[in-house]
């Protein structure tokens, strides 16, 4: 059951759009920053599984360049 | 709005991510942050000092609804500049582990069973007082930390040295600084670094010396790669005994064999000499040249003894001694190269070049640590840098409080918070100040920390009181000291936050309050006191370890030296303990300017803090109107010692042919009892592991991953290979790092140690290794 925060970086004038693809994943919260172009990204999976899975969608988004880990749990 | 640990968790994830960005870009706003997060939004940020290491980073705590929730860095600190580690940006979530130690437990019928608080507090007061009463004073003792506030061991000394009369108070940090001390001690007749953080803005040479700072001392070593990027003329010299991170980041590795860096100063200082790269100005005025014994033991009997005898020498002798390591002769002892050896003694023999020295565990947890200490003070001497910014050889701490707390307060056998119990008048000041009959303060000291656990293995030791430490995962040669404390009539009480395998061993435990659940200071590596206020509540029925004493020497009747009162009782005895540093050579900032600042470093005279100790331009304790004074010593002189080089105490051969090492990683902090309860950081480094050379590893037949049994007279471990990990040791050695108490190292290590600073050598001794 793991929760990872993340600060994620669009690409070039796509923070809008991570937003929008960020807000359409299941498991995913945001936070835009108001004033850069960076967004908070909390994600609560309930287990492994989901995880990989969301892993691998955030992999795909177009609009993603890059996300740095800040925070970490797993009670497994 | 009431929380559940789930939603807690998430809140602390998106706080920490927030706080994240605030470091990375200063000013950024995050207007959504309540709405996510379900609660008002309100953070307040209050300053402390970083739980874990001797840098003494500041750090801005987080907390909502009166929880911790998030770490950044402190702008305003001049250590860090608002960076931190990365155990320091979750050092929070140590604070919520889900074993947490709440309530008090007491041993019944071999169970442990839990009790309020002050019943076993209740329990402690009566067993310390038994035993004192049927075995003598010096048959109780105390042992604490490091990671002990400043005020937890200033009560531990004032009830045992000041009011029981016992000098058994010992620390863990004379597992890790005491030969600092010494060599401190020895060379300019006073404790602690003469620079500061600052020098690393001036130098522009940084010599390691056996010491992995990338790992270590993370935020400095930062600060050493960021002016190496910002300035075209500095570079970085990493001497060590296996390649590390620190060893990636470095311009050059010189690599020495364990033990040897003895022989390799020795011939430095010979290279300056002979290359006519001397101070003479310097050395004329303040330096003094001295021999002591040799071939001084190892301490591995019980009751060892040891007194060194200072002689003094001129500088024809000094040099004289220093014919046997010329730069050749030491080549074929240490496996440094010649050429090597020169290339190091023409950097700090290069008048136009600044040099500051770096050393930690490397150097103090060295058989002959307090000679190495000396050694490297006489390059810095030699050649007159030091005292000057940039010009520094600069002995790190392990430990948050190691200097504040033991080195300062002196939580050690022999000292006082002034001086030493030795000497009458530092006996008579003390009595003095804490009110109690000078009589009471034994001149005698009794067990240095090896000493004080063989003591409990004999039985003339029978009651013990552990706080803030985990000996039953760090002393070496851990078996006996284990089985010691074991024996039936022996007392074991534990303070602590967690689980850990001393508790394991203990008839009491007391839940402790940790770090910013109470108020405290810490005192860093450079000379820098930091205070932080109580943030958070402890949880359950846990107490600051300084009440805890103060609970117990009220039962034994010490009212009167312990009267202050829950509401300020910190700022009171800060205040008393004050007085003991009066004068400028010492002098500490009062507790109103201190609870304002991110630190302060002392000596602190007329409201100014002294960056540079020994030159009058920065320290107000000069007073001979020279350009220098090294007051600490009575001939006002800073002392070079002829040191030669002596083998390690236990050495491979045909039995036991390779050299273990043990140490750290970056991700743990010591034995792993917080860190490891931090799931980012655990699941960094979940277990332990046992770093090979690869053309061991394949000798031996083993692959990453694979079970090694290391083995040597003491005892034997099972542990998973590693092999060109994160470090790679030469061939013939083996590290372990001792975070993990699933894989106790020290079951393994020799105790053996320095027999002037006492402090054990855990990077050096034999093992023979099998596939498991």
């Amino acid at each position: 059951m793991p929760i990872f925060s993340y600060l994620a970086t669009p690409k070039d004038g796509a923070k809008d759009r991570l937003c929008a693809d960020l807000t359409a994943l299941a498991y995913c919260q945001i936070i835009p920053a108001d004033n850069h172009d960076v967004i908070v990204l909390v994600t609560d999976t309930p287990n492994e599984t989901t995880e990989e899975a969301l892993q691998e969608s955030l992999k795909n988004l177009q609009s993603l360049q890059s996300l740095d880990l800040a925070f970490g749990y797993d009670e497994n | 709005m009431k929380l559940d640990r789930r939603q807690f968790i998430q809140r602390a994830a998106a706080t920490s991510a927030v706080a994240t960005a605030g470091a990375m870009f200063p000013g950024i706003s995050f207007g959504d942050w309540p709405k996510l997060t379900g609660n008002s939004g309100m953070v307040s940020w209050q300053k402390a000092p970083c739980r874990f290491c001797g840098t003494g980073c500041g750090v801005l705590v987080g907390v909502s609804d009166g929880k911790a929730v998030a770490v950044k860095g402190d702008p305003n600190c001049s250590v860090n500049k608002g960076l931190c580690c990365m155990k320091g940006y979750h050092s929070v979530q140590a604070l919520y582990g889900s074993d947490r130690l709440k309530k008090a437990q007491v041993r019944k019928n071999g169970q442990m069973v839990e009790v309020p608080i002050q019943e076993a507090l209740d329990l402690v007061a009566e067993k310390l007082q038994q035993t004192k009463d049927k075995h003598g004073k010096d048959s109780v003792a105390i042992y604490g930390s490091g990671q002990w506030t400043i005020p937890d061991g200033y009560v531990a000394s004032k009830l045992f040295k000041g009011c029981l009369g016992t000098n058994n108070v010992e620390a863990n940090a004379r597992l890790c600084m005491a030969s600092a001390v010494t060599g401190f001690m020895t060379s300019f007749g006073i404790d602690e670094p003469m620079g500061c953080y600052e020098d690393m803005d001036h130098a522009n040479v940084f010599i390691t010396w056996g010491n992995n700072m990338a790992e270590m001392h993370p935020v400095l070593f930062s600060r050493m790669l960021a002016n190496r990027k910002r300035r075209t003329n500095v570079q970085i010299i990493d001497f060590a005994t296996r390649m590390t991170r620190t060893s990636q980041a470095a311009d050059k590795s010189i690599f020495f064999k364990p033990q040897t860096d003895l022989a390799v100063a020795n011939a430095i200082c010979y290279e300056i000499i002979a290359n006519d790269w001397v101070n003479w100005n310097f050395v004329g005025e303040h330096v003094s040249f001295h021999k002591g014994k040799t071939n001084i033991g190892y301490g591995t009997e019980d009751h060892f003894a040891f007194t060194d005898k200072a002689e003094s020498i001129d500088f024809e002798e000094f040099k004289t001694f220093l014919a046997d390591y010329t730069p050749e002769k030491v080549e074929k002892i240490s496996g440094v190269s010649a050429k090597d050896i020169k290339y190091m003694a023409a950097l700090y023999g290069d008048p136009s070049v600044k040099v500051t020295s770096f050393w930690c565990m490397g150097m103090n947890q060295h058989t002959r640590g307090t000679w190495i200490n000396n050694l490297v003070y006489n390059i810095h001497l030699l050649t007159g840098k030091i005292s000057t910014p940039g010009n520094s050889p600069f002995s790190l701490t392990g430990q948050p409080s190691a200097c504040g707390t033991v080195r300062e307060v002196g939580t050690l056998t022999h000292k006082l918070p002034h001086g030493v119990v030795m000497k009458e008048a530092h006996r008579k000041m003390a009595a003095e100040i804490w009110e109690v009959p000078v009589e009471n303060i034994d001149p005698k000291p009794t067990y240095h920390t090896v000493e004080m656990f063989r003591a409990l293995d004999r039985g003339d030791i029978k009651f013990i009181w552990i706080q803030v430490t985990n000996p039953m995962v760090t002393m070496p040669n851990l078996k006996r000291y284990r089985d010691g404390a074991l024996k039936d009539d022996r007392f074991v009480v534990v303070s602590d936050v967690y689980p850990t395998p001393t508790t394991d061993i203990a008839d009491v435990i007391l839940p402790a309050a940790m770090w910013i659940e109470q108020e405290g200071m810490f005192g860093n590596s450079e000379r820098r006191t930091q205070h932080f206020a109580q943030i958070v509540d402890p949880p359950g029925d846990a107490m600051s370890d300084t009440w805890q004493i103060i609970e117990v020497a009220r039962r034994l009747g010490f009212e009167k030296q312990f009267p202050w009162s829950e509401k300020d009782y910190i700022e009171k005895i800060w205040e008393e303990y004050r007085r003991f540093h009066s004068g400028p050579k010492h002098e500490m900032a009062p507790y109103s300017v201190l609870s304002e600042r991110s630190g302060v470093q002392w000596p602190f005279v007329n409201g100014k803090e002294t960056r540079w100790r020994f030159n009058p331009k920065y320290d107000p304790a000069c007073t001979n109107g020279k350009d220098f004074d090294f007051y600490g010593k009575k001939d006002n002189r800073a002392w070079i010692w002829a040191r030669p080089y002596e083998p390690a105490a236990e050495s491979p051969d045909s039995e036991y042919p390779f050299w273990l090492n043990t140490g750290r990683v970056i991700e743990h902090w010591h034995t792993g009892s917080m860190t490891r309860r931090v799931p980012v950081l655990h699941n960094a480094v979940p277990s332990s592991y046992v770093e090979l050379h690869p053309e061991d590893a394949a000798e031996l037949g083993v692959v990453n991953g694979e079970k090694v049994k290391i083995i040597s007279r003491r005892g034997e471990i099972i542990m998973p290979a590693q092999i060109n990990g994160r470090g790679v040791p030469p061939q013939g050695m083996v590290f372990v790092p001792f975070f993990d108490e699933s894989y106790l190292i020290n079951e393994v290590t020799l105790d053996a140690f320095c027999p002037i600073s006492k402090q054990p050598d855990y990077k050096k001794c034999a093992v023979r290794l099998e596939k498991a």
